[in-house]
């Protein structure tokens, strides 16, 4: 493939229930492009705690992944109150998701570790009142 | 470890997938919390927790996890089986309480190997 195949979603903010629905969705649309299960792991679980971040934080915002010859980007956008520490933010176990997010089964703290892990590069660029973007990359 | 085995030996009852029992589990992650899950990749992994939200079925989908035990008695709503029937995801119920259950099948065989990545 010469040009990136691009997918695009919204992610609503609204409903905690529905997050994780353009994770799930990208898995199957990773699996017909005949990708590896263990990239299609990586990317999807990436994605979704993603996803499930912009809920908690950020009100929603939209999630594109392309993919290209040799990689996969995701990029990840919302208009939510910005990363006030990143580097606080990157550790495991730091949380500033509400009590009720927790008893959800998330707002452990692992959410941005567990995008870091999962993928080859993240890079985190984020305005206090402006918002996030996020864009990380599994390699093929 | 067969997915009916796990049945049997949690005195399970199963909420969907009942032509999947014969599936092989490697292995098994005990836990409230779908971030700590995330974590963790596993091979055919079964899940037993004792929270209940759509969450807790796609974080299973997102890891390719076989098979969900509700434990504490815990019921899966409507909308979890729904998901789970779509991914192919076997769902159980067990009364067992978290600590019981997670004992009862690792001391028959089935571990954690927990590693990361």
């Amino acid at each position: 493939m010469n040009e990136a195949v691009k997918f695009h979603f919204v992610v609503d903010g609204d409903d905690f229930t529905s997050a994780g629905q353009a994770s799930v969705q990208i898995k199957k649309n990773l699996r017909q492009l005949g990708i590896s299960p263990e990239t299609i792991r990586k990317v999807s679980i990436a994605m979704y705690e993603g996803e499930i971040n912009m809920v908690i934080h950020a009100g929603g915002g939209e999630a594109d992944v392309l993919i290209y010859e040799d990689r996969i980007e995701i990029l990840l956008t919302d208009n939510g109150p910005g990363i006030a520490n990143i580097d606080l933010a990157m550790q495991e176990g730091f949380s500033t998701a509400p009590d009720n997010i927790r008893s959800l089964g998330f707002g452990a703290g692992m959410g941005l570790p567990n995008m870091k892990r999962y993928t080859d590069s993240m890079q985190i660029d984020s305005a206090l009142g402006k918002g996030t973007r996020i864009l990380m990359t599994v390699n093929l | 470890m067969k997915i009916a085995t796990i049945k049997e030996l949690l005195d399970a009852e199963v909420v969907c997938g009942e032509d999947m029992l014969d599936r092989e589990v490697y292995s098994a992650c005990g836990s409230d919390m779908m971030s700590d899950v995330l974590a963790y990749v596993k091979d055919q992994a079964v899940l037993l927790t004792g929270l209940v939200n759509s969450q807790v079925v796609r974080t299973a989908v997102m890891m390719d996890m076989v098979c969900i035990v509700f434990v504490r008695s815990k019921v899966p709503t409507e909308e979890m089986v729904e998901l789970a029937r779509e991914s192919g995801l076997v769902l159980m119920k067990s009364r067992k309480r978290m600590y019981e259950a997670c004992g009862k099948l690792y001391a028959n065989g089935l571990h954690g190997n927990g590693a990361s990545k």
